[in-house]
């Protein structure tokens, strides 16, 4: 006989990074149902821009997001631009660009770490959060700051890369595609993961179409799209690079694109930081004219949307923000359903989710006998790729012992 | 397809329907249409010319509130934005596209949260942002709405 079971989870919980509440619908360990709450860190940040002056708003949209502190305010800026047609010079448009580049290396890595410790791979975790550092050690050499960059604004940047910074910014991305490179094998070439993650959480194409995924989690659906590409923007019409993609839409290729698009980000910022031009960074606007403009560019985890509409005074009249995770997140009704409750965590975090957008408070009825907490649900994540380890160590008892990865 | 060929091929078969269409550059315009017609463009765009569906933007204009829907063509990179303009602010209302893209699922419940307007067709319009106990009929993403005072002593 079936047994059906609600499972919430959240909104607050200490291993959870941000607030979200799920509710999954079980029937023995198969989820049959998903919904999501969000909004319990909604800030009204749209609502807060129509009060700033033009400059702070771009302060202010840096704000929504730790991780996209470079996308939002490019993307601001970029509406800006649109509405009053100001030209930014080259060099401006050259750093802009590697200060993205450098934001989707370390947020990629941000999110391999994350994604091995939810599975149990904790190695993972401490190899790419530390092999991370030279990234962010490159950011605070172009801007001044690890986070939360101060970087752009309405027409170029605001600190140009000295001539003496890039001999230092070119070894340690050696240093990092060393480690890339070894992570990139012991991720990819690892039986255990491709037992673990492959055909888990598939997000068919005409799914990914219909929910107009985005970014990396469109891209492993063999959706070939990306703004940088297809609506350009900075100077990536200027470098050579190419747009990852994979077909099988499951965890597994969603890892694969995110983790070969860190090599062509590599690449772009060499040949970004090789051909950029000497002259000034800046065009020094001074108002913005009435007009309505849109900047798209693409985040980390897809495109970021900003659309702006001005009446002529220092303030917008709206402005709307639209992040990445605004339309990869309701994909989870398609790649959740129908898995297993230890699959769940894992899909979930496949598409990246960042709630920068939303959330407030909920009451969970705690009369519900079936309550399960996050660190329940990672420690079954957890235990099945301990199962298919021990298998494969079964499986194979002559060959090389296994690595404890 | 460049932003002509666009301009052309729905001028060409919604031709009257059309109140206004503006090119703003070579990737960009501005379509203004009836909000009775939403549907029809939107299959039309999204379905038959494949665009991809960016978000939809609400604006209070004061004397009405308009939305736009933004999609974009990613072989070609034209964006563009259908405007609806909904003349009645006392109790605006558009049909639902959430039956020709889900992608329009989330947006439709922010909209209808933050600016109170209503999508005929869609029975899923929870708040999606704004806690349980908001209060009916309040807007934030108004002009007319002001911030509730802070109580300092409560705080």
């Amino acid at each position: 006989m079936s047994h059906k079971a609600h499972i919430p989870i959240g909104p607050y919980h200490p291993l959870q990074e941000e607030p979200e509440f799920y509710k999954l619908v079980v029937d023995d360990e198969k989820v049959v149902d998903v919904d999501v709450r969000i909004g319990y860190n909604h800030r009204g940040i749209e609502k807060l821009s129509e009060s700033k002056s033009y400059d702070q708003s771009i302060f202010l949209v840096e704000r929504i997001c730790g991780i996209c502190s470079s996308s939002h305010p490019i993307a601001c800026c970029q509406a800006l631009e649109d509405i009053s047609g100001i030209e930014v010079p080259e060099r401006a448009l050259y750093i802009r660009s590697i200060c993205q580049e450098l934001e989707r290396l370390h947020s990629h890595m941000l999110w391999l770490g994350l994604a091995g410790h939810f599975i149990g791979y904790n190695t993972v975790f401490m190899w790419a959060w530390k092999y991370r550092e030279p990234i962010c050690d490159i950011m605070e050499t172009v801007t001044g700051n690890r986070q939360n960059y101060a970087m752009h604004k309405v027409g170029g940047v605001r600190r140009d890369i000295e001539k003496e910074h890039v001999s230092y910014i070119l070894k340690r991305l050696d240093e990092f595609t060393k480690h890339l490179t070894m992570l990139k094998g012991a991720v990819l070439d690892d039986p255990v993961l491709h037992e673990r993650l492959k055909g888990v959480g598939i997000l068919t194409k005409e799914d990914a179409i219909d929910y107009a995924a985005i970014g990396p989690v469109a891209r492993a659906s063999d959706v070939d799209i990306d703004v940088r590409r297809d609506h350009p923007y900075g100077v990536y019409d200027r470098v050579k690079w190419n747009v990852i993609t994979q077909d099988a839409g499951d965890v597994f290729a969603k890892a694969v694109v995110r983790i070969l698009e860190m090599f062509e980000s590599v690449s772009i910022i060499r040949q970004c930081l090789d051909k950029m031009p000497a002259g000034p960074i800046d065009s020094n606007p001074k108002d913005i004219p009435p007009g309505e403009g849109i900047g798209q560019i693409e985040a980390p985890r897809g495109e970021c949307f900003h659309y702006i509409k001005s009446d002529g005074t220092n303030s917008p009249v709206r402005h709307k923000v639209r992040a990445p995770t605004y339309m990869n997140f309701p994909t989870f009704r398609e790649t959740v359903v129908g898995e297993t409750i230890s699959d769940a965590t894992i899909i979930l975090a496949a598409i990246d989710p960042c709630y920068c957008c939303t959330e407030r408070m909920l009451i969970v009825d705690e009369s519900d006998k079936n309550v399960m907490s996050v660190e329940e649900l990672i420690r079954l994540s957890q235990e099945k790729t301990r199962k298919i380890k021990e298998r494969f160590v079964i499986a194979r008892p002559e060959g090389p012992k296994q690595s404890q990865v | 397809m460049t932003i002509d060929e666009f301009l052309n091929n729905i001028s060409g078969r919604f031709g009257g329907n059309i109140l206004n269409a503006s090119k703003r550059s070579e990737k960009r315009a501005y379509i203004d249409i009836y909000p009775k017609d939403i549907r029809e463009f939107v299959r039309y765009i999204f379905k038959d010319l494949a665009f991809r569906f960016n978000t939809a933007s609400g604006v209070d204009d004061f004397d009405s509130l308009e939305i736009l829907y933004h999609f974009s063509h990613d072989p070609s990179g034209i964006t563009i934005s259908l405007r609806a303009i909904l003349n009645d602010k006392e109790g605006p209302h558009i049909d639902t596209i959430t039956d020709i893209t889900r992608s329009a699922w989330w947006i439709e419940r922010e909209l209808h949260e933050l600016f109170g307007i209503e999508f005929d067709g869609n029975a899923d319009l929870r708040p999606l942002l704004l806690p349980d106990d908001w209060p009916q009929g309040v807007y934030p993403l108004r002009k007319d709405f002001l911030p509730p005072k802070r109580d300092s002593r409560k705080d």
